[in-house]
């Protein structure tokens, strides 16, 4: 029935894409057939699936980075008054400072590198996770740490069987948040400073006015991170919260 | 009034217990609750008891006397208190009841159960403790598909599997039924008479304590002091009504504070 309404909404959007894209100029709004020609036409050179993958690892590796360290970050600050006190400014700054300044200045101090553009994205995600994480930490059930006290856990038992599972939760919506999060600032990245992945291809494609390429590229990445979220994110969701 | 006269005298088998060595002394002198721009609290003052083999020592005193401070400081939850609990609590083997279940949600009943002791015996057969309880049906279920009765016995379960030579008990038949309560309460009993566990158990109930007590230790208002150790020598299984009442009646003309007529 969900996966019915779903299909039934995309129906409708395309139709309406389709309806509008009749009386528009072609060149400003391409009809969705044209945009499914160009990603065929695109898949068969090998340049999506070549841009497309060089993004998701920009994606993947500093989601990967960015959540070690904002869940690490983010349960320290929930835990200790001390810690929260000395990082919460810092955190502030960096959480309000814009993706483009953040993505500029990693370019000018690490260069036009991977590594930089890497450190560029975990930056912009990781305060994110680190408030979203310190949230979770404040929340620990008083109750069951006395429990746990009393029955003296060891810290193992006492990080896998009362922390953890108490934290899955907020790392689940770090997770899903912080996802489409590092693929939006990524294709930013990418614009500016690579020479590879779909945030240069749409780039290449907006010099050239090729508006048909550009919407190409964003509904191929865009299905393929909703794909993540349906098929990675939700079900772990759901895993987390089985016991409810 | 006989049977209200009779308990001060030391029966044979509170002689006898008084001749086991004590397995836990708790002795507070003050305990005071600082913090920051408030007014101290005294919660506990001059409150020293001692709890003995196959003994139930029911604990009765108005709420926020501090009692739950008193469990903390027995538990060494809190070593913030002038006083000394003998011998140290980590190693007499204390297992908690605690008022609220306090089990993990996220976690099987079985689970529950077993992360409660020791990593060295948890693996250990414990048919027999999940038998006795009636909860073997439930052991792959979790918590939130029980009722509050039934995690209070899973509670009392994961308290049980550590086979503990003292056994602290937070108000735990609080909001259960009759028939509930009557049942964990023998349970209790069954647990002191077979294996010679010693109970210390918080209540408000005074009819339950004068049922299944050995001793009550009535404690004042905030700060806490002992104001008597009561002895109940009679047999439990001789606890008649007219008993319970005449013994209620008493303690309530001498100590109108803490037990109500």
């Amino acid at each position: 029935m969900a996966l019915v309404a779903r299909l039934v909404s995309l129906a409708v959007l395309l139709a309406l894409w389709q309806g509008v894209s009749v009386y528009a100029d072609v060149r400003t709004l391409p009809a969705p057939s044209a945009v499914f020609a160009f990603i065929l036409r695109e898949a068969q050179s090998g340049n999506l699936l070549f841009n497309v993958g060089v993004t998701l690892a920009r994606v993947g590796v500093s989601f990967v980075i960015a959540m070690s360290l904002g869940v690490l970050l983010g349960i320290a600050l929930g835990r200790s008054k001390l810690a929260d006190r000395l990082l919460d400014t810092p955190l502030l700054v960096v959480l309000n400072t814009p993706a483009l300044v953040v993505t500029v200045l990693a370019y000018v101090w690490l260069g036009l590198t991977e590594t930089a553009a890497i450190v560029a994205v975990a930056i912009n995600k990781l305060p994110n996770v680190a408030v979203i994480m310190r949230e979770g930490a404040r929340g620990l059930d008083p109750g069951l740490e006395e429990m746990a006290r009393t029955y003296r856990f060891d810290r193992r038992t006492w990080i896998a069987h009362v922390l953890l599972p108490q934290l899955q939760p907020f790392m689940v919506a770090a997770a899903r948040s912080g996802i489409s999060l590092a693929w939006k600032i990524v294709l930013v990245v990418e614009l500016l400073g690579r020479p590879n992945g779909v945030g240069f291809a749409i780039n290449y494609y907006f010099t050239l006015f090729d508006v048909t390429a550009v919407i190409g590229y964003s509904v191929v990445f865009m299905s393929v991170m909703l794909a993540i979220d349906a098929l990675i994110l939700q079900p772990l969701d759901a895993h987390v919260r089985r016991w409810r | 009034m006989s049977a209200a006269g009779a308990e001060f005298e030391p029966a044979a088998g509170a002689e006898l217990n008084a001749a086991a060595a004590p397995l836990l002394t708790v002795r507070i002198d003050r305990k005071v609750y600082r913090r920051a721009r408030t007014e101290p609290v005294e919660a506990v003052r001059d409150l020293a008891f001692s709890l003995r083999p196959a003994e139930i020592t029911c604990l009765i005193g108005p709420s926020g006397a501090g009692k739950t401070t008193t469990l903390r400081i027995l538990l060494g939850l809190d070593p913030d208190f002038e006083g000394a609990v003998t011998p140290d609590p980590n190693a007499v083997g204390i297992a908690m009841v605690f008022q609220d279940p306090r089990l993990l949600p996220w976690r099987t009943i079985e689970q529950n159960v077993r992360l409660g002791l020791p990593r060295e015996r948890r693996g250990r057969d414990l048919d027999g403790v999940f038998e006795t309880l009636g909860l073997t049906p439930w052991r792959g279920r979790f918590p939130g598909a029980l009722s509050l009765g039934m995690q209070r016995r899973v509670a009392l379960a994961r308290a049980l599997a550590l086979e503990p030579r003292v056994l602290v008990l937070d108000e735990p038949f609080v909001s259960l039924d009759d028939n509930a309560a009557a049942g964990l309460r023998a349970l209790v009993v069954e647990t002191v008479a077979q294996r010679r566990t010693s109970i210390l158990m918080v209540t408000h109930n005074v009819g339950e304590a004068l049922e299944i007590a050995d001793r009550l230790l009535l404690v004042s208002a905030r700060p806490a002091h002992l104001l008597a150790a009561v002895p109940l020598d009679r047999p439990r299984g001789q606890r008649d009504r007219s008993f319970l009442e005449a013994t209620r009646a008493d303690l309530a003309g001498r100590f109108p504070g803490v037990i109500a007529q």
